[in-house]
């Protein structure tokens, strides 16, 4: 196993540059989110004589999404700190912890959206809800493929251990979680709070 | 501590579970001052409005530097960068629709809400 | 029931009927079946595998890049030959030779394959051609992530003609405004076909951006500081931040139109509380950006050809980074200019019209300093400074156009006339084409080993000045007279039928110069013995590309340069600091090639395919094949093979007989 003081500056300006792409792709995601949002702020209003912000979204609810999302980005953290010490056993307790959370965090929207299709508030019913769940789905999206992204890296992970490429892939998939939580935060307060004042 | 994390300039070396843990720790607070705020209409619909956009951007920042390690070291500099270009470009996106299309909503004379458009295209029956 | 799960929405009348639209196909799938047959013949497969399809080698992505542009590029004329045929001869009683639907296909076809897939695909072409040689450095940030992107852009061009043979193209523009683009008002595949093969292609080129960025600010060769980097690795870096930020914007908007057409949601519909004109607002807040990511790079052409053929240093460097710079900056608040006309207030209206007349500011310093930098100089009109020239002239008249119809009441006149068509074709064209073909003839030798023959080039060039100028001047005179664009028919008595005639000439003439390129090329080929580069620096060149042997060697530089100042191959050949030491040659690693970027690929176009036909087995099947692929990559180690020292000595002493910088 290539060990981290074994790295020459060759293979450390070779990490530094794939965190840094990955970093600017996820900027790039970020801007995706900024499109997305400013078509919600606009098509808000658009309900189109059905359901009104206010009395489709559920404040503890939200606040449970919220507080699931938050402390599943703070396990992958704990993750990345086990890691540095190359402890694989709490580096994948940690990486489970993260995926049960974002599991159920997904579960979670996902029981809403059902909620929403069955009383009648689906997607195609009105504008504002169009561009409500294309903006919280495209979340939703991206939580379902970073639990697929640390499943893949949890394995191999167990099956190589702490190699240069795994520790590499940890770095950047923690950049992409932490990344949704950060686009939560405004989903919680731009779509929730505001639906609700 | 030299750690592979720190050699590759992902994170400062001084990062540690402390980091982390400020980090969540301050995410929690603003989260659930932002919903007391919100739920216990405590303030103004303006003033409300502002007061959340503050603490979500507060909290951006937070988890920006605690969780995304964007600290202004050496090493994250053109990530600083990176990052800035990209949120001057979501502010002018997001303020720049807004503005264009309240502008052209409130002119157009369109209720909120209503299928005043599709009235009007029918009415041109050409269309 | 099953017909609909197994085929979705195709049926045997999705095959063209009308001669011109079965013509169109036969010819597509004549052209495939003969580069098909050919390579079987000579059995070149397992070479254009191998040595080609599969390579992670920018240079080769890059000669792939340039190759499909061409062949899009004809397509595109192909349209344009239609269109200009049409607009002669259908007048009053006459109809013309196409339907008004096809003339629609036409037009939407001939807009976005111009754009995205011959634009675009010159500009990744010479990207992946020359920036790493530029910078000094061997490779790409992202070799694998270039080859995937390039295989992306195949699949989206091949989507656009699939809908040639299999169904129809849309027939609502090139950027396919709501509501005319949603299901109530275009309900066949066409607008579907468009949405995937830009989504595909908009992706790749998303990628591309990331990487490029990535390689400009992480790769440069020891001592070439930002502001020793040649023009041409600036204006890339300053284009590639655009496509960063500029095309996640594309991807969402053509996502929403495609919710609403295939989920029955209501972004951008006339009821349900959609707003089209928040699809406008979207798509133009991409599409202005996109103007200079296409225009930036060949102003970075420009750049090198100029210095190079005048015998001096590029005048007032540091301003025309300010001026790339202020040019990013400025193209993101300029969007609402594209629709003035919607009716927004004043005050909106007058600042985007602002900003949109200061951005003129920035490419007007650029345009001083090419001149500046040819004042006194020794200049040489070879091929690529003919484009300059033809370049500077109508560039120059179609800007001042622009500056025009950024006056809101002007364009309340001028929106979508022939004025306009001609406005963006004189930058596109003058601008972003003959910046490209520059760079092309610039640099070929670099990659091929030899030059393009003069004489055919220049003769081109003249062509396609002359007959430019004939199509697009007419098309002025027009849109001031009130023809609007999109035209397939108008009134006798209009009296405009002579000028379009004109127009068709100059039509003509251009395809004359297209054809002269391609005879260019072949008779190149043929002669390539005395057309040969011997010394890797055929036109006194002052980067470092022109240090290495032509052909470039797949690991470009044997020894990594060390940059001292600007140009610095020229201040070494001109007893400056020596670009590199006399160490024996270390070995170099390069990646290995994968047929993993041609299967994602295959498997972008199996998604558009099915998601366009409602195929859903077929769009999940192409999804997990590409998503797979990609992790199959990721997991996969051991994807590099070294080039020893050894060999590197024995190819550089071969190469370097008539080296103009002995080793």
């Amino acid at each position: 196993m290539t060990g981290p003081t074994l790295m020459t500056p060759e293979m450390r300006a070779e990490d530094s540059k794939a965190v840094f792409g990955f970093f600017t792709y996820l900027m790039t995601d970020f801007v995706l989110f900024a499109a997305l949002f400013a078509t919600y702020a606009v098509l808000r209003s658009g309900t189109f004589g059905g359901a009104a912000p206010a009395s489709v979204f559920n404040a503890p609810f939200a606040l449970l999404e919220t507080l699931i999302l938050l402390s599943s980005s703070f396990a992958c953290g704990l993750a990345l700190l086990a890691a540095r010490r190359e402890n694989l056993r709490n580096t994948l307790l940690a990486l489970s912890a993260t995926f049960v959370l974002g599991a159920a965090f997904l579960a979670l929207e996902l029981s809403e959206f059902s909620r929403l299709v069955a009383s009648g508030a689906g997607p195609a019913r009105s504008a504002f809800l169009s561009s409500y769940f294309t903006l919280v789905g495209t979340h939703g999206l991206h939580v379902a493929l970073g639990l697929i992204w640390m499943s893949a890296l949890a394995l191999s992970l167990r099956m190589r251990g702490f190699t240069r490429g795994n520790l590499r892939k940890l770095a950047l998939w923690s950049l992409f979680w932490h990344f949704l939580d950060i686009i939560w935060i405004f989903i919680f307060t731009i779509v929730y709070l505001f639906g609700i004042i | 501590m030299n750690d592979y994390f720190s050699e590759i300039g992902f994170w400062h070396h001084e990062t540690s579970l402390r980091t982390y843990l400020i980090g969540f720790g301050l995410s929690l607070l603003l989260t659930l001052c932002a919903y007391v705020l919100a739920t216990r209409h405590m303030l103004s619909r303006g003033r409300l409005i502002e007061a959340l956009l503050a603490l979500a951007l507060a909290q951006f920042f937070l988890q920006a530097a605690s969780f995304l390690h964007l600290r202004g070291a050496r090493a994250s500099r053109d990530r600083l960068v990176v990052f800035a270009t990209a949120i001057a470009i979501a502010l002018i996106l997001v303020s720049g629709s807004l503005w264009i299309m309240f502008d052209l909503n409130q002119r157009m004379m369109l209720p909120p809400g209503a299928g005043t458009m599709m009235e009007y295209m029918q009415d041109q029956s050409g269309i | 029931m099953t017909h609909s799960m197994l085929f979705g929405t195709l049926s045997w009348s999705v095959f063209p009927t009308n001669v011109v639209a079965i013509g169109g196909g036969v010819i597509l799938v004549g052209g495939v079946l003969a580069v098909a047959g050919l390579a079987t013949y000579f059995r070149l497969w397992k070479y254009l595998w191998r040595e080609w399809l599969t390579s992670l080698d920018p240079k080769k992505i890059g000669v792939m890049y340039l190759v499909v542009s061409a062949v899009m590029l004809a397509r595109g004329g192909a349209d344009v030959i239609l269109m200009r045929i049409q607009q002669a001869t259908s007048v009053g009683a006459h109809a013309g030779i196409v339907s008004a639907s096809h003339f629609q296909q036409l037009f939407s076809a001939h807009g976005s394959i111009m754009i995205f897939f011959v634009a675009m695909g010159f500009m990744f072409g010479l990207i992946n051609l020359v920036l790493p040689l530029l910078l000094g450095t061997r490779d790409v940030a992202f070799p694998f992530l270039n080859s995937a992107s390039f295989w992306l852009f195949v699949a989206g061009a091949g989507l656009v003609n699939l809908s040639l043979i299999i169904g129809d193209f849309s027939t609502a523009g090139w950027l396919s405004y709501p509501p005319l683009s949603e299901l109530a008002y275009s309900p066949g595949s066409g607008v579907d076909y468009w949405i995937w093969a830009l989504q595909i292609g908009g992706i790749g080129s998303l990628l591309s951006g990331v990487n490029f960025l990535t390689t400009v600010a992480r790769l440069r060769a020891t001592g070439m500081t930002w502001m020793r980097m040649p023009m041409f690795a600036w204006t890339v870096a300053g284009s590639m931040s655009l496509v960063a930020f500029a095309f996640p914007v594309l991807t969402v908007t053509l996502a929403l139109l495609w919710l609403d057409r295939t989920l029955g949601m209501h972004f951008f519909t006339a009821g349900g509380g959609g707003n089209m004109m928040m699809y406008v607002n979207l798509i133009w807040s991409w599409g202005h950006p996109e103007v200079y990511i296409l225009i930036l790079p060949a102003f970075g052409v420009f750049s090198e050809v100029v210095a190079c053929f005048s015998g001096k240093k590029l005048a007032g460097y540091a301003s025309m980074v300010i001026s790339i710079w202020g040019i990013v900056f400025l193209s993101w608040l300029v969007w609402l200019h594209h629709f003035f006309t919607m009716g927004a207030g004043a005050d909106v209206n007058a600042f985007f019209g602002i900003m949109t007349m200061i951005i003129a500011v920035p490419t007007g310093v650029k345009i001083f300093n090419w001149l500046a930098t040819m004042y006194r100089g020794r200049i040489r009109f070879a091929t690529p400074m003919l484009w300059f020239m033809g370049f500077v002239v109508l560039f120059t008249l179609g800007g001042v156009a622009g500056v025009v119809m950024a006056e809101p009441p002007a364009d309340y006149q001028l929106h979508n006339s022939l004025f306009l068509v001609a406005h963006f074709h004189t930058m596109i064209v003058s601008g972003v084409l003959f910046g490209y073909f520059a760079g092309i003839t610039y640099w070929f030798p670099k990659i091929f080993g030899f030059r393009l023959d003069e004489k055919l080039g220049a003769a081109a060039f003249w062509f396609w000045t002359t007959g430019f100028i004939l199509a697009f001047g007419p098309l002025y005179v027009l849109g001031l007279m009130g023809a609007t664009r999109r035209l397939d028919h108008y009134a006798a008595g209009l009296g405009w039928q002579p000028m379009f005639i004109v127009a068709g000439i100059g039509a003509a003439l251009v395809m004359i110069g297209f054809a002269l390129q391609v005879a260019q090329v072949v008779r190149s080929i043929r002669m390539r013995e005395t057309l040969r580069d011997t010394t890797g620096d055929p036109w006194g060149g002052r980067t470092l590309e022109w240090s290495v042997p032509s052909p470039a060697p797949e690991y470009n530089f044997a020894r990594l340069p060390l940059v001292h100042g600007r140009d610095p191959f020229w201040s070494a050949k001109h007893g400056g600091a020596e670009l590199w030491g006399h160490e024996p040659y270390e070995d170099v690693r390069v990646p290995k090639n994968s047929s993993l970027g041609v299967l994602i690929g295959a498997f972008a176009l199996l998604l558009g395919f099915g998601a366009v036909w409602h195929i859903w087995w077929l769009a999940a099947l192409g999804l997990l094949g590409a998503v797979a692929c990609v992790f199959v990559r990721a997991f996969s180690e051991n994807t590099e093979r070294t080039i020893s020292g050894e060999r590197i000595a024995h190819l550089e002493a071969a190469a370097r007989r008539h080296a103009a910088l002995p080793v």
